[in-house]
């Protein structure tokens, strides 16, 4: 086992893939000697040339659409968006063709890629280099959505979705890729899309979550078990397709949930965790489902007073997870 | 580097089997888009698209590719291109009708939306131009391998307002990629002519600004256009980059069945495009040169109905899909 930040296991998954397997390009805006504005790719470039580690011209349709038609023939491509927030125009890309290219050929075609893209607030990114936009993919079946929290997770589930059959959206919180270390696994190994991780057991409420927020909410479960509630943090890490049964069963031994996400939470992931809680746990529950997300506004703001205002921290959580134990 | 205008006098150079293959082609193409037409007024069909005018352009071109081979990113009106590849009446038909053993997408997508696996031939959608960089990115991906198979894809005038064609040629030429994107331009784009497109004359002149050669042909012509794209596949796979071309062609039915094209082409517009019907100039043209009589066109259009009959049948007797099939193959490890 080694220490990795969240951003070297990123870059060490991309680098054990290409190694392995000669069908993995990595191509986005300033991926090749600079190795990206984040630097998940350094080094990248200087080991496998040019030809597999490509800058692209800015243009994030083009990226994924290469990336597509790439994987189409034959290739595993990883695109790298700059900014979560910059997918935009690529998304009839992602949509219209990337989800429906297998079921619109039934099956005769597939696209094996990989969207990765940095999300989250928390780095004075204001509107535009801020936004947790990761429900709209949640809700096109074809797409797969991933969000891990930890480096070990972050690595073996890139390495899982670089050898899924199908895209994937692989978001990064980016202010976990320098805040966040822990143990990488040595060897080659993977974290199976689709799977949920319970991070703390407990048996008073269970607590769904993913991204950064998985680790405020282990402080704050943390500060809870010291006054005697003890918190079940369920890092969802997939968030389609959603690990269904985890949550249910998660619920049913607890009876209290709290849902908690950095995004504003009118349809978003959430809804639709909470949505399963309501149909498969009824019988179960001893408090209504709460859920505790971004306040609904356009964006992040720039000020930090505002910025603050807007993201979610350990102590509003521990104050939502009180009101619920003592419901 | 300036916009292209090769000088061609049809069926000249070319010897006289691949002429008539051509032809065979091109009737082909136009009978099965004919019978489409009447399954639609027949009721027995909900829509058709149509290549009739646009089968020189796309049969010259089609025949310059390697089937199988080189990767093929189509548009709807592609009908005689995909014929030509090795598609088959029978597949289309499949297709229009909505059956399960339609090989493009077991009857998911409306028809002309054309995808064949063994071909090469690249699923497309309903949204405009998102082909071209589907087609940069099998070029790349054949270059990447350091295989000589080029990428074709091919789209409307209208569509290239899109920018996923400046994306897709923009990308193609800073990479020097082997892909040849046709633009079949009729002129309008359902009822929208090119002049509210682009304020270029032609839409080659659009190379330009890519870097990249932009070659105008007659796409009225078949000759002409297989020799323009000869040419360009010659570049292409000595690893010399891009093409655009922009085959001039005529758009001799509505947009599709659901259109009215009377508010906005006149009727002496529309008489005069018939009177330079692709098809019937290339038979006085081969006419001419001897190389088909009057009972060789009869037998040619024969033997092409007797083919389109038959896969009709076939066709009409082929299932539909199951309802349970509905939830198949939104994921590989389902
Ligand atoms: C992105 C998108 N916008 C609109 C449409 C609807 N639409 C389908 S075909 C078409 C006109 C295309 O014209 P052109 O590119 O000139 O091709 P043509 O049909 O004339 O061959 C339009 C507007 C579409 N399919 N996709």
């Amino acid at each position: 086992m080694a220490i990795r930040t969240y951003i070297e296991a990123i870059r060490e998954g991309m680098r054990d893939e290409m190694r392995r397997d000669p069908r993995v390009i990595v191509l986005g805006e300033d991926v090749g000697v600079k190795g990206g504005v984040f630097k998940a790719t350094d080094g990248l470039h200087a080991e496998f040339g040019e030809m597999r580690v490509i800058d692209t011209p800015l243009a994030e349709s083009a990226i994924v659409g290469v990336a597509i038609g790439a994987a189409i023939n034959g290739l595993r491509p990883i695109a790298e968006i700059q900014f979560q927030d910059f997918i935009l125009p690529a998304v009839d890309q992602i949509i219209s063709e990337a989800a429906k290219i297998r079921y619109r050929s039934n099956n005769g075609f597939s696209v094996p890629m990989v969207v990765r893209a940095p999300f989250g607030g928390g780095v004075h990114g204001a509107l535009y280099h801020s936004q947790s936009l990761e429900a709209m993919f949640c809700h096109i079946p074809g797409l797969k959505v991933v969000v891990p929290s930890t480096p070990q997770d972050a690595k073996g589930l890139l390495r899982a979705a670089i050898r899924d059959p199908d895209p994937v959206l692989f978001f990064e919180h980016k202010r976990c890729y320098r805040l966040i270390r822990g143990e990488v696994p040595d060897g080659e190994y993977t974290v199976p899309l689709g799977c949920a991780e319970v991070r703390r057991e407990g048996r008073d409420i269970a607590v769904f979550t993913y991204g950064l927020m998985t680790h405020f909410c282990m402080e704050a479960a943390e500060s809870l078990a010291r006054d005697g509630f003890a918190c079940e943090v369920v890092d969802l890490r997939s968030l389609r397709p959603l690990d269904r049964a985890a949550i249910v069963a998660s619920a049913r031994k607890c009876g209290k949930v709290l849902c908690v996400q950095e995004a504003n939470l009118a349809v978003s992931v959430m809804s639709e965790v909470a949505a399963i809680v309501a149909e498969d746990c009824f019988e179960y529950l001893d408090a209504p489902v709460r859920r505790l997300g971004g306040p609904e506004v356009p964006g992040v703001p720039f000020s930090p007073p505002l910025e603050e205002a807007y993201m979610l921290n350990t102590t509003k959580i521990e104050a939502a997870l009180r009101e619920l134990a003592a419901y | 580097m300036a916009v292209m205008r090769p000088e061609t006098s049809p069926g000249s150079d070319l010897d006289a089997e691949l002429l008539l293959t051509m032809y065979r082609h091109m009737v082909r193409a136009r009978v099965l888009d004919e019978r489409m037409w009447v399954l639609n007024r027949q009721g027995r069909a909900p829509f058709v698209i149509s290549c009739q005018g646009h089968e020189a352009a796309q049969v010259g071109m089609a025949m310059a590719l390697r089937p199988g081979y080189d990767w093929i990113a189509p548009y709807y009106r592609d009908l005689a291109l995909t014929l030509v590849l090795g598609m088959t009446p029978r597949d289309h038909l499949l297709a229009l009708l909505a059956r399960a053993a339609d090989p493009n997408s077991g009857g998911r997508q409306m028809p002309a939306h054309y995808g064949y696996r063994p071909l090469n031939i690249i699923t497309g959608g309903s949204p405009v131009a998102t082909q071209v960089l589907h087609a940069a990115g099998a070029a790349l991906a054949s270059r990447v391998r350091g295989e000589d198979a080029v990428a074709y894809t091919s789209l409307g005038e209208g569509s290239t307002s899109e920018g996923d064609f400046h994306e897709g040629l923009n990308f193609a030429a800073v990479h020097q990629l082997p892909l040849i994107c046709v633009v079949e331009n009729n002129g309008f784009a359902i009822s929208v002519p090119w002049s509210k497109q682009g304020h270029t004359k032609d839409v080659a002149d659009r190379a330009l600004g890519y870097g990249m050669p932009g070659v105008i042909v007659d796409g009225l012509d078949p000759v002409a256009s297989y020799h323009a794209m000869t040419e360009a596949v010659a570049r292409a796979r000595r690893g010399e980059g891009p093409t655009l071309i922009e085959a001039k062609v005529a758009r001799l039915t509505p947009h599709s069945s659901d259109d009215d094209d009377r508010p906005y082409k006149t009727r002496e517009a529309v008489a005069e495009e018939k009177a330079q019907d692709c098809v019937l100039r290339f038979r006085r043209v081969l006419e001419q040169r001897g190389v088909l009589s009057p009972g060789d066109a009869e037998e040619v259009r024969a033997q092409c109905m007797r083919e389109v009959d038959r896969a009709q049948e076939e066709a009409e007797n082929s299932p539909l899909p199951s309802p349970e099939s509905l939830h198949l193959h939104v994921y590989g490890d389902q």
